[in-house]
């Protein structure tokens, strides 16, 4: 999902670089994103702000390392749990008397529909096309260490989430941080959530709504030619009014049908590319290899494969960033740590297979030109990424990747972009109204306030160039991962005494397979 | 030992001719005890949306009192009221699936149901409950027309 941050940065540096440009026509646009860019600059700059004395923003590093920690605090749960989470997500412990509750396949589909997006196809592509193909180990190994930050805070929205009289829940970092904090007898509890809260609404309607807006349009636009970008806004502001607002599930259910059709299609496709070409198979895998620790010639070497790998694979699988948990905590489950081990598939399927193709297929069609000389990647004319086939990047290098071996295939991927972008509009604008909420309660108006906010801003996202505004938007959505994961290592404890009982109680046959 | 037969609702007037075709046995029998099941048909295995999540406990007992209140209790205190003994359940799931697990649950000897009218592509496709339910089922099902 996450593109924005580069084209943002893009949009800054053309408006700073070129100031006679934006003197030029200073017309009302122009003088909006001014003004909001000198507002929040400071906050975007601090969010990405590199680590002293290299290129790694530090956000990135806060996520791996988080990831990192959880890992081991949880003695590699992503492992030793991992075919238990398949066994639940099929169904093998649900108890039948609970039919008809939200299961944990419904769950983890929801929550996948939220997070399989653009990361996955153009995100992608800027990693590889960057950081060349080593940087896919990288985006790897980032997604394995995610699962672990994944299972952390799904378990403690469903543990610590709000149910309410009428049967309705409402769950989610805001909610374990103020809960598990006065629980746990820690001061700040109240605080973090509130920031929290207002960094979701913020993210929720930046990267969750107009920058998918902005990008769904511009696909739209690729296809039947240019046309003025209010016109997408206000469709796809109608659509989605009559699905949040006028509750009108149809279109709903259809997109969420479609959405993962099309990731199947997707991941599909990119095995029988990969299979056509099986003889460069172990080709493609040595060039990851060789790259991740060599770098082959890319711009920044190792590190440089390093830094894209594992800042794509962040900023595509949200791990950390507590999304997840207020998607997770609908499950009625009688055990929250379930809701745990389910979510860790999220970042293994979106991260290590998803991405991983798109990876794959890019390196095999060898649309990145290769110097015949030395065996490395050649770079482009001004150094800053490798040379491609067409000189494409980001979607259009995942694009042309795939239409070289299915001339059909951009249309497709074109409409799995505005279907991605869509329900993941739908997604975000659930995790805005419950951040929203929770700073000002529930109740229809207020709740119908957030949600017609939310659809002015499809539009103003789909018509307008919006830098600077997208770049604070992403900010907010990492800013949500500064006040979550800090949260986590409080409440991480209480985690580990659930995974005890849990894993003391299945061993000992207390917790068992029904049969169906 | 009393013999259960499981009655399959679904809603329509077939399930009336299924009754009247269960209280025949049950009087053949003698001593036996009817069920009187509706399932609803749910699967797990769906696509939804955040909000239908968030919703879905609600919605799930509303769907519980509906099929209960209107279907399965007026049913069963029919029978009662014609001296039969009965009782009723209410489940989500796969219909076929659902019916022939509770039967072997309860520890029933037989299923009738009335015969089921799916819609074209999906029966052709998929087979009705009713079709599903005589292959898979572990007791014999009589299906009433």
């Amino acid at each position: 999902m996450r593109m924005l941050k580069q084209l943002g940065a893009a949009t800054a540096a053309a408006i700073t670089a070129n100031p006679a440009l934006a003197q030029e026509a200073p017309g009302l646009d122009e003088k909006i994103n001014q003004t909001f860019a000198n507002l929040t600059g400071p906050f975007v700059s601090f969010i990405f702000a590199p680590l002293p004395g290299t290129s790694f923003p530090w956000i990135v590093m806060w996520l791996v390392v988080a990831a990192s920690v959880f890992t081991l605090y949880f003695a590699f749960v992503q492992m030793r749990f991992f075919s238990h989470a398949i066994s639940l997500v099929k169904g093998d412990y649900s108890d039948p008397n609970d039919a008809g509750e939200v299961s944990h396949f419904q769950a983890l589909a929801t929550a996948l529909s939220g997070t399989v997006g653009l990361g996955n196809i153009a995100g992608v592509a800027v990693a590889v096309g960057i950081g060349g193909p080593g940087a896919t180990f990288w985006m790897i190994l980032a997604g394995l260490l995610g699962m672990a930050s994944k299972f952390t805070e799904c378990t403690l929205g469903v543990k610590y989430r709000n149910e309410y009289e009428d049967g309705t829940v409402s769950g989610g970092p805001m909610y374990y941080m103020s809960k598990g904090f006065t629980e746990l007898g820690l001061p700040g509890g109240k605080i973090l959530a509130v920031l929290f809260s207002i960094f979701c609404i913020l993210g929720a309607l930046g990267g969750g709504n107009m920058f998918q807006a902005n990008q769904a349009h511009q696909q739209i636009a690729g296809i039947v030619g240019d046309y003025p970008g209010w016109i997408t806004g206000l469709v796809f502001a109608v659509v989605v009014f009559m699905v949040i607002v006028g509750g009108l599930k149809s279109i709903a259910r259809v997109t969420e049908k479609v959405v993962p059709f099309m990731g199947v299609m997707y991941v599909l496709t990119a095995l029988v590319i990969i299979l056509m070409n099986a003889d460069m198979i172990g080709w493609a895998f040595g060039q990851i290899f060789a790259g991740a620790f060599t770098g082959l010639g890319v711009a920044g070497g190792m590190v440089g494969a390093l830094i894209q790998g594992f800042k794509r694979a962040a900023f595509s699988n949200e791990a950390g960033v507590g999304s997840a948990a207020i998607a997770h905590s609908a499950v009625r489950t009688k055990e929250p740590i379930t809701e745990g081990f389910v979510s860790l598939l999220e970042p293994f399927i979106d991260t290590v297979v998803i991405c991983t193709m798109t990876a794959l297929v890019i390196i095999i069609t060898q649309q990145m030109i290769i110097d015949p000389q030395t065996g490395n990647y050649m770079l482009n004319e001004t150094g800053t990424a490798i040379a491609t086939v067409d000189g494409n990047s980001g979607v259009s290098l995942t694009s042309a990747a795939f239409g070289s071996a299915f001339s059909w295939f951009p249309y497709i991927l074109a409409i799995a972009v505005i279907l991605f972008a869509f329900s993941t509009m739908i997604s975000w604008s659930y995790y805005g109204l419950k951040a929203w909420t929770y700073l000002f309660g529930e109740g229809h108006t207020k709740e119908l306030v957030f949600k017609v906010i939310f659809c002015i801003f499809v539009v103003i996202g789909a018509a307008a160039n919006l830098g600077p505004v997208i770049d604070f938007s992403d900010a907010a959505i990492f800013a949500m991962a500064v006040v979550n994961v800090f949260a986590l290592y409080f409440l991480m404890k209480v985690v580990r005494q659930e995974l005890a009982s849990y894993s003391e109680r299945l061993k000992s046959g207390e917790i068992r397979k029904f049969s169906h | 030992m009393t013999t259960k037969i499981v009655i399959g609702l679904d809603g329509t007037e077939t399930g009336e001719r299924a009754i009247a075709f269960a209280k025949e046995q049950a009087k053949l029998i003698g001593t036996c005890e009817l069920l009187v099941v509706y399932v609803i048909e749910w699967s797990p295995y769906t696509f939804q949306t955040p909000e239908e999540n968030a919703l879905r406990h609600k919605r799930r007992e509303e769907e519980l009192d509906l099929a209960t209140s209107r279907i399965v209790t007026p049913a069963v205190d029919a029978l009662k009221a014609a001296g039969f003994k009965a009782q009723g359940i209410v489940r989500h799931g796969d219909v076929a699936e659902t019916l022939n697990a509770i039967t072997v649950e309860e520890g029933g000897s037989q299923i009738v149901v009335g015969r089921s009218s799916a819609d074209g592509i999906k029966k052709r496709l998929f087979g009705s409950s009713t079709q599903n339910l005589v292959m898979h089922a572990d007791v014999p099902v009589t299906v009433v027309n």
